[in-house]
């Protein structure tokens, strides 16, 4: 039913608007607009429309006032009968007239200073306008998101769901109030707790010690402060200062700072002689005893810390040389007395060697200067002749000493410096005089035909080899006598076992050849005396050696050779063979020009050495497993013996024949490893820009083996945590802090229901069946 | 069809009709019938519920939005006359939505404002689009031109990233609920998963009877993916196929967090590379892709030639992000 009257009223309405709809089509156009045309034209019309009216049919609708009436409707204002176009201000005459009327004539005259409105937009254009305005508006709000998400991207871990339930922590007064002791333990704890007002909640101070503060008066607070604070600045004061006297590197500093001190406590003790004689002997024992302690417990011996650390340095370090040799001075100060009782069979040892005038000083002293390194060893050694006399050089101001102890430490110290002094002299003098000793040797030996004179000869040219091969450390030149010295070794062990026990040994071949490398690039000054004699002793050395020793001579050669005779070969190469002889000249006159451009740097040998050195990493080293010390006594200067290194030298097998091996002018590198490559990283990976970067990452470790346990888990956490059967809902805004707005969409959307358009309405009207 | 939050859920058919139904099925003997019913005048294509309210948009010729509780629109929008095949509210934002239509635009509205805000036009059809749950501004769409286009809402006329593996048109999208990764169903009859920030994807999944995969969806606790295909099957798979579910104990947790970290730190050597990256493929699949590599590589290089063989700066090399955006209208 009600649908029905629904529809009949929908009927009807529809019919009345049909009605409205028609109406004004049937109308003329408006008369306004025409005004301005002329009458004759008007009349025309009215002619015409008087005529078509004839009809019959539309007569009453053509109801137009022509002429004036009585009847003036205020809707509709027409001008016509008056002749003329109707002009506002001729409406407004009356209402000037009338004062009451002022603010109407203000308005319209206000209204008639505007200019006409313009034209509205295209419903496009404003509807573009629309979207603009609400997509930067959306996306002004999106924006707020950005931080956020910035952090999620970048965030080592996120835990999902990402809004936890808050865990309720109650203030733990909360906790104690709302609790009471319900065990007859707990009660007892709790009454002992009272009587003695012991804080419960807020454990700060108990009352007795608030009571106590309190007690102290100002001035007292006042001054423990000042003390206290005076007392904290002097703390802070020489901890400062001893820092930064402990970072004070100079050796030489401390060396002054140890004199110093060392100084003041002479002093002090020639005054306390002079005041206290009783004081001053106690003192004296007191040193004694500490004499007697390092005699016993050796400390000043080469087995400390800081000696080894400083025999490493020996090698290299002239400072670190002087510094053992101060300390081994000191250890035999020190155990002087043991010495006294054993001198004379030293005296006879040394009249025994002194009886060979034939070896010169400056020898002797070299041998000095080589064994000075370790006492005891050189007490062993009985070949030095000028020993003893050293040694009993260094034993003179302690003699003395013995009996006269007031003056004893002074001259001691005095003692010292000589003997340094003239340690220092002998270096100087063995630098200087090598090369004479290498000229001078081989006249030694001329002299010492006898065979009681061959221990000596044999030593002589032990000397001559180390000599050697510290000073002078050119290429060819040093390996030539790096092969002399090895052939020299097995002979020499023969004559004198003993001499391998020398603090000092020639090198070893590897050791040697190093030397050599390295000296091609450092030393290049070579002195021409030290080469001759080289060469002398190379020859003198020839007719003991055996057959082996040739051959290694002809190899030695032919390094020469590729040295020196190479060279034109590849330039032979370079240059075609057949070729016409203008050419040849045209092209000797480039090479010219080119040689005279590069004559600076020979390129070629720089390409043959170059050669030579890949040539030579390549090749398979030896592996010397000798451990120095086992099976024989070890220490500073001391080295395995021949024998050991012998057994102990694991000869490496030589390799397969290099590729470049008969290419002259080529260099293939052998080194990549085709199976190794297979698993190398070819490209560096996108986020790193330098390919140390990545092998930095790939270096470090990750497993629990190489970090701490805590390491571990914070290196191998899980970007993304997510636990099965938790619902991760989207990200909110009070998740992350934002105040997310109040109202609801469908609120909004409700409020302004703009966009559903009357058509769709309608249709949605008709066709809702529920 | 979409789900709600307060147990019911509506579907739209091409019959016109929005219906809404209960989600728990029908007790013993009773028949089943929907809730509401709502006669609509055009054919809806697509349906998605607010996220928070009791409001729904369908999409046919027109985005509209409804309340819940009323049988009319409580607004349309529309933006030019075209068949809208996908609408979307975004999860975050709630007022924004997203629909895809058919003369390969994809178009924002704001539900708020009532007015569509934004389109994007891409060289094919896009097929759905979803909003990432975490990065209130970041969309994905599934393209017919077998990419997948990561957009910034605000920036529509290159898109964040290309995501390209599949060799068909992508059907169906849809986020992690952690917003990392999405997974993709495609007409290739395989699903795949992307991370967000890559372009190739991380997982390939397909079986042998499953035909070409219409929709998709990641459960919410983020360790399943469901797929429907046309042979009308729902699949369920496991969104990181080699985790081990149950209970892990603290050591097996370590570990495999630890073996985890050394693939990631060792992922770019080659060997490593090659095991991770490794996936059987249907033979289909597996020769498509062949065929597209070449037809890319031959693209290529006839758009190098055409810069090498014209006048200098003439042609503009154009990058791939770049390439399959054709304009944005404001």
């Amino acid at each position: 039913m009600n649908a029905n009257q629904a529809a009949e009223s929908n009927l009807l309405a529809s019919n009345q608007q049909k009605e409205l709809e028609d109406l004004p089509k049937d109308y003329p156009l408006s008369t306004s607009e025409d005004e301005g045309d002329k009458d004759e034209e008007r009349k025309h019309q009215k002619l015409l429309e008087s005529i078509s009216s004839l009809n019959g049919k539309d007569r009453q609708k053509l109801a137009d006032r022509s002429e004036a009436s009585l009847k003036v409707s205020e809707f509709s204002v027409s001008s016509e009968g008056s002749g003329e176009k109707l002009v506002l201000s001729d409406l407004l005459e009356p209402v000037k007239t009338s004062s009451s009327l002022a603010a109407v004539k203000k308005q319209l005259n206000r209204v008639k200073s505007k200019k006409t409105v313009e034209l509205p937009l295209h419903r496009e254009e404003i509807e573009r306008i629309h979207r603009e305005v609400a997509f930067n508006k959306s996306s002004q709000i999106l924006s707020k998101w950005d931080p956020v998400v910035l952090k999620n991207r970048q965030a080592e871990q996120l835990v999902f769901p990402l809004s936890k339930p808050q865990s309720a922590f109650a203030p733990i007064e909360h906790v104690v109030n709302g609790w009471k002791a319900g065990t007859p333990l707990e009660q007892e704890i709790f009454n002992l707790l009272h009587k003695n007002k012991q804080p419960v909640t807020d454990p700060l101070l108990t009352p007795v010690e608030k009571a106590s503060l309190k007690a102290m008066s100002l001035e007292e607070v006042k001054m423990r402060r000042a003390e206290l604070q005076r007392a904290r600045a002097l703390q802070s004061y020489y901890e400062a200062r001893a820092r930064r006297e402990k970072r004070i590197k100079s050796k030489k500093y401390h060396r002054i700072l140890k004199k110093g001190k060392a100084k003041q406590a002479l002093k002090d003790f020639e005054k306390l002689q002079k005041v206290n004689p009783a004081a001053a002997l106690e003192e004296l024992e007191k040193l004694d005893k500490a004499r007697m302690m390092e005699r016993m417990s050796l400390k000043h011996q080469n087995s400390g810390k800081w000696a080894k650390s400083k025999a490493i340095m020996a090698k290299y370090d002239l400072e670190a040389r002087q510094a053992m040799q101060e300390q081994l001075a000191r250890n035999k100060e020190l155990t002087q007395k043991v010495r006294a009782a054993s001198e004379s069979e030293e005296e006879g040892e040394g009249q025994e060697e002194e009886e060979e005038p034939l070896v010169p000083d400056l020898v002797n002293e070299v041998q000095i200067k080589a064994n000075g390194l370790n006492p005891w060893m050189f007490r062993n050694h009985f070949i030095d002749a000028k020993e003893a006399e050293v040694q009993k050089d260094l034993e003179d101001p302690a003699e003395p000493e013995a009996q006269e102890t007031s003056e004893s430490e002074e001259e001691k110290a005095v003692v010292e410096e000589e003997t340094l002094l003239k340690e220092f002299e002998e270096r100087r003098s063995l630098r200087q005089k090598s090369e004479l000793n290498h000229m001078a040797e081989p006249v030694h030996r001329r002299v010492t035909k006898d065979p009681s004179s061959q221990e000596v000869l044999s030593d002589l040219r032990a000397l001559c080899q180390k000599l050697s091969t510290e000073n002078h450390q050119s290429g060819k030149q040093e390996l030539s006598s790096a092969r002399t010295a090895q052939r020299e070794e097995p002979a020499r062990e023969e004559e004198e076992p003993m001499l391998l026990q020398r603090p000092e040994r020639a090198r070893t071949l590897d050791e040697l050849e190093e030397l050599g490398r390295e000296g091609c690039v450092e030393n290049e000054e070579l002195p021409r005396t030290a080469v001759e004699g080289l060469q002398l002793e190379k020859n003198l050395s020839n007719h003991i050696g055996a057959p082996k020793e040739k051959k290694r001579k002809e190899q030695m050669i032919d390094l020469q050779n590729l040295l020196t005779t190479k060279s034109p070969s590849v330039k032979s190469l370079a240059v075609p063979t057949t070729v016409q002889e203008l050419e040849d000249e045209e092209e000797r006159d480039q090479r010219q020009i080119i040689k005279e451009a590069f004559a600076g740097d020979d390129v070629i040998r720089d390409f043959l050495k170059e050669k030579r050195e890949a040539v030579e990493a390549s090749k398979p080293k030896d592996l010397d497993l000798t451990l120095p010390g086992w099976g024989e006594w070890g220490g500073i200067g001391l080295k395995p013996s021949a024998k050991k290194r012998r057994r102990f030298l694991i000869k490496a097998p030589e390799g397969p024949p290099r590729k470049d091996k008969n290419l002259p002018n080529v260099i293939i590198n052998e080194k990549r490893n085709t199976h190794a490559a297979a698993h190398q990283v070819q490209v560096l990976p996108h986020p790193f820009t330098h390919h140390q970067q990545f092998e930095r990452t790939i270096q470090t470790p990750v497993g629990s083996t190489w970090n701490t346990q805590r390491a571990f888990q914070k290196l191998t956490m899980p970007k993304v945590v997510t636990k099965p059967g938790h619902i991760i809902k989207p990200i909110k805004a009070e998740d992350v802090g934002y105040r997310s707005s109040s109202r609801s969409d469908l609120s909004v959307v409700q409020r302004n229901p703009k966009r559903l358009s009357i058509r769709h309405k309608k249709h949605l009207e008709n066709n809702c069946v529920d | 069809m979409s789900a709600k939050p307060n147990w019911t859920y509506s579907e739209v058919g091409d019959d016109k009709t929005v219906k809404q139904w209960k989600m728990d099925g029908p007790s013993c003997g009773e028949e089943e019938e929907p809730l509401h019913t709502i006669l609509g005048k055009t054919v809806y294509t697509g349906i998605d519920h607010h996220w928070r309210e009791a409001v729904f948009a369908t999409c046919g010729q027109q985005v509209d939005i409804w309340d819940e509780q009323r049988t009319s629109p409580i607004c349309s929008m529309t933006w030019g006359f075209d068949s809208i095949s996908s609408v979307k509210f975004n999860p975050i934002e709630t007022f924004l939505l997203g629909s895809c239509a058919s003369d390969r635009n994809i178009v924002l509205y704001d539900m708020r404002q009532a007015t569509p805000l934004k389109k994007v036009i891409l060289d094919m059809r896009t097929n759905t689009i979803c909003w990432n749950p975490m990065e209130a501004f970041i969309f994905t769409a599934a393209n017919e031109d077998y990419n997948l286009y990561t957009f910034d809402m605000r920036a529509l006329d290159t898109p964040v990233m290309v995501h390209m593996d599949h060799v068909s048109a992508v059907l169906d999208v849809d986020y992690s609920p952690t917003g990392r990764e999405f997974v993709s169903a495609s007409f290739d009859k395989s699903i795949r998963i992307f991370p967000v920030d890559k372009s190739r994807s991380r997982e390939v999944y397909h079986t042998k009877r499953m035909q070409h995969v219409i929709c998709v969806k990641w459960t919410a606790d983020s360790k399943y993916i469901m797929c429907g295909s046309d042979e009308m099957n729902i699949r369920l798979w496991k969104a990181n196929a080699s985790e081990k579910l149950g209970v892990l104990t603290s050591r097996e947790r370590a570990a495999t967090d630890y073996n985890q970290k050394l693939k990631e730190k060792f992922q770019h050597h080659p060997h490593i590379k090659r095991i991770s990256r490794h996936r059987h493929l249907p033979k289909s699949i597996y020769s498509q892709i062949q065929e597209q590599r070449i037809m890319k590589e031959a693209r290529r290089r006839k758009e190098l030639n055409r810069i090498k063989h014209s006048k200098p700066g003439s042609v503009q090399m154009v990058s791939e992000k770049k390439k399959h955006v054709v304009a944005v209208v404001k």
